[in-house]
């Protein structure tokens, strides 16, 4: 056996378990690591310009690909600013390896420069951590490490190595057995359960599928259709779902949940059984707790079994992954039909269409989007960022694939809308790929633009500028007595920002330019800006208020629809 | 909690036993978990198995706070939890541990003797003006005891927490041997890091 020394371990490691990129930034301590990355040719390194970003990149690369990401940061600072982005993967159940380094072993614990307990800070906010303090732990550690993050409910895990342990010298050997006695998920489903949840199915009059993130990352689109259409079951999806069950079929009925269509709140809660597939039951997707649908019995099947009862509680819990459940409970369950139930939703869909874009001589951002829509034909991968914008890309983009949307929902992370769409840009190299962005959110991570350039990306950045933080302008607007406080925010000329990273831009001040620059901005090969300059007052439509149950969902009031 | 005819009804407490891998780290997490989801701890007690790199955690939550079939779903979710028991509803044998240092003169130190001997408590230690007793028992024992002993004077009290094992054959242990190879790593490097002192272990 060869000996190697730490770092060229972990990238053996890396190498074999088919990492193809690292998204990271260099510094003290892991200049042993950077001194070894041209020893592996085939792990390209994209140089970021914060490691807050390299850590949504490498989540934007896993959501897109349904592969393992991978950031990189140095000790302290570079440590602790990936901790917004590893967050944000923890919230979401996205497969990422963080990867820092630490001051050297003897100076563990004693404050020195650049020392940030790392594996303290990250533990509640990962699946997992490691800090190896030798160079013979670090293959197994790795292993494990990306064993846990790909496998069960996916999420984020941490390696932590001192500066000496890529440094030290040990004997590789690859671990061809892991064997984690506290880590066995659960994924074929009690057959006991999954008869009961048929049997309450099969009872059912109005039955409702709400399908979650779970459906994507379980690759379950096809088994969910199948059982969807054998008993005739509508689906809405939470906000990460969105893509896990085409929104062209006809059983599909939008999202659900605090801005989701009036007519999917509506079917939730007057639905007699619910049968949530790899969701969470958030408050954002259910409402107030407490009211919602109190009527109905609700299946919940999820492969974390902390998720069931922790909201609500459950008719019948089935633990397991959904590809392997779904087709088990669609063998069981009776060919059915529901036209009265399909038909009631049919009527509240018409008369409450939510998503109507109305006549306006002003550009609406609903009309961009809807616009982006069409000219794309539906196929670009939408990253979006946080607030309004994201919002509008979730109802007036429609959706066909999984993984077609990458969006931060649980942690609602602004910023992620640039490095996001990067790391799927990365991942997706032949997709077209289309940063959503709102002018605040952009300004958080927009340094990133260097990258673009770097390596060549074509990612396409829609700035929705309306010169607030829309989402919170609405809220005080809503809540707070129109009390605007601190959302008005001033930018730089966008245009020109683009053109001094070389980067193509274009303003659209009217509606009448919108389409032509969606046209010019996919006609160029590179990367492009387009500063869409849209109505600054648009709020958004329908809306649960905070705090409130899905029945008293709102739509858009007469004055806005008026203006 | 106050019921319907004003009476104060003590709260109900779960006792959960965690065995755990033993590893640096594993005793915050358990213990982050619970702050992070607003768990109250009554005690925790740790210590190690019949087994080679398991622990045992003993922790008494408060029901109120903490619905019992949460704590155990989230503690599953720790890698380094391997197995979680609810002995709230075994038949169960529960111990605590006390040291109370009471203080003591030629005057009384007969009546201390006189308590210790009813409660079976040990003396383990006697000075002039001082006595210590080690009793064990359950929490009401313990209660008691001191009560006895403050007319006197408690100059110090150490208390653990409680250690539970269900009666009878039914083990709340691991069958699973630790792997092969982490055994091996282990009795060739030792569970600890040489040389270096982590800075949170867990031991």
């Amino acid at each position: 056996m060869a000996k190697m020394t730490g770092a060229q371990i972990l990238l053996e490691c890396l190498q074999r378990e088919g990492v193809d990129t690292i998204f990271g930034y260099p510094g003290g301590v892991v200049l042993p690591l950077y001194d070894t990355l041209p020893q592996f040719p085939g792990i390209r390194h994209v140089l970021v310009r914060h490691e807050q970003a390299a850590a949504h990149m490498a989540d934007g690369y896993a959501r897109a690909t349904g592969k393992l990401g991978v950031c990189l940061g140095t000790s302290g600072p570079g440590a602790t600013n990936l901790v917004t982005g590893i967050c944000t993967s923890y919230m979401d159940s996205t497969p990422v390896l963080a990867l820092t380094g630490n001051v050297a072993r003897a100076l563990l614990g004693k404050d020195g420069f650049q020392e940030a307990d790392i594996t303290g800070i990250t533990q509640p906010i990962t699946k997992h951590n490691y800090l190896v303090m030798r160079a013979d732990n670090v293959a197994m550690s790795v292993r494990e490490a990306i064993h846990i993050a790909t496998t069960g409910r996916p999420g984020p895990v941490l390696v932590d190595m001192p500066k000496d342990v890529f440094q030290e010298e040990a004997e590789f050997e690859w671990p061809e057995r892991l064997s984690l006695r506290g880590y066995k998920p659960t994924t074929e489903g009690h057959p006991g359960m999954i008869r009961r949840a048929a049997e309450l199915i099969d009872g059912a009059e109005r039955p409702i599928i709400i399908a979650g993130h779970g459906v994507i990352w379980g690759d379950a689109m096809d088994e969910l259709v199948e059982f969807a259409e054998k008993a005739e079951i509508p689906v809405i999806n939470t906000f990460l779902g969105i893509g896990g069950f085409p929104e062209s079929h006809r059983l599909s009925y939008g999202w659900l949940g605090m801005h989701g269509m009036y007519y999917a709140n509506m079917a939730a809660d007057n639905a007699d059984v619910v049968i949530g597939v790899g969701m969470r039951f958030d408050d954002r997707a259910m409402g107030r707790f407490k009211d919602f649908n109190p009527g109905a019995k609700i299946v919940h099947i999820d492969i974390d079994p902390a998720e069931i009862g922790k909201n609500f509680s459950t008719a019948v819990p089935i633990v397991g992954d959904v590809k392997r459940v779904l087709p088990k409970l669609t063998e069981q369950v009776a060919e059915t039909r529901h036209p009265n139930w399909v038909e009631w939703i049919d009527r509240v869909r018409e008369e409450h269409p939510s998503l109507h874009v109305r006549e306006s001589r002003r550009m609406l951002p609903q009309y961009v989007m809807r616009s982006l829509h069409e000219e794309t034909d539906g196929n670009a991968t939408i990253v979006t960022g946080v607030g309004q914008h994201q919002m509008w890309a979730g109802q007036h983009y429609f959706f066909k694939r999984s993984r077609q949307l990458v969006s931060s929902g649980g942690l609602g992370t602004m910023g992620f809308e640039l490095p996001g769409a990067i790391g799927a840009q990365v991942g997706r190299p032949n997709d077209e790929v289309w940063a959503i962005c709102g002018d605040a959110g952009f300004q958080m991570t927009m340094q990133e633009m260097a990258v673009l350039v770097d390596e060549q990306l074509p990612v396409k950045i829609a700035i929705f500028n309306n010169g607030y933080l829309g989402m919170v302008r609405q809220w005080q607007q809503l809540f707070y007595d129109k009390n605007l406080v601190s959302v008005a925010v001033t930018q730089p000329d966008f245009v020109k920002l683009a053109d001094a990273y070389g980067i193509r831009a274009i303003r659209v001040e009217t509606k009448a330019e919108v389409i032509p620059a969606i046209r010019e901005a996919r006609a160029h090969p590179g990367p492009v800006l387009v500063d869409f300059q849209i109505d600054q007052e648009e709020n958004v439509w329908p809306m649960v208020p905070a705090g409130a149950a899905l029945s008293e969902t709102i739509e858009a009031p007469a004055e806005e629809l008026a203006r | 909690m106050t019921s319907r005819n004003g009476k104060v009804q003590p709260v109900q407490n779960h006792t959960v036993v965690a065995i755990v891998e033993d590893k640096p780290g594993v005793l915050m997490r358990v213990a982050s978990l619970f702050r992070r989801r607003g768990f109250n701890i009554e005690s925790l007690t740790v210590g190690p198995t019949e087994s080679p790199g398991l622990s045992r955690i003993t922790i008494v939550v408060d029901g109120e706070s903490a619905p019992v079939e949460q704590v155990e779903k989230q503690l599953y979710k720790l890698i380094d939890v391997v197995k979680v028991s609810d002995l709230s509803h075994e038949d169960t044998v529960a111990r605590e541990l006390a040291m109370i240092k009471v203080r003591a003169n030629n005057v009384n130190r007969h009546e201390i003797i006189e308590i210790a001997n009813i409660f079976r408590a040990d003396i383990v230690d006697v000075a002039t003006n001082s006595i210590i007793l080690q009793v064990v028992g359950d929490a009401d024992k313990i209660d008691g005891i001191i009560k006895m002993c403050e007319p006197y004077g408690i100059r110090e009290l150490s208390r653990t927490g409680r250690m539970s094992m269900v009666r009878g054959p039914k083990t709340t242990t691991v069958h699973e041997p630790e792997p092969e190879s982490i055994a091996r790593v282990h009795a060739t490097q030792g569970r600890r890091v040489e040389g270096v002192e982590l800075p949170f272990s867990s031991d």
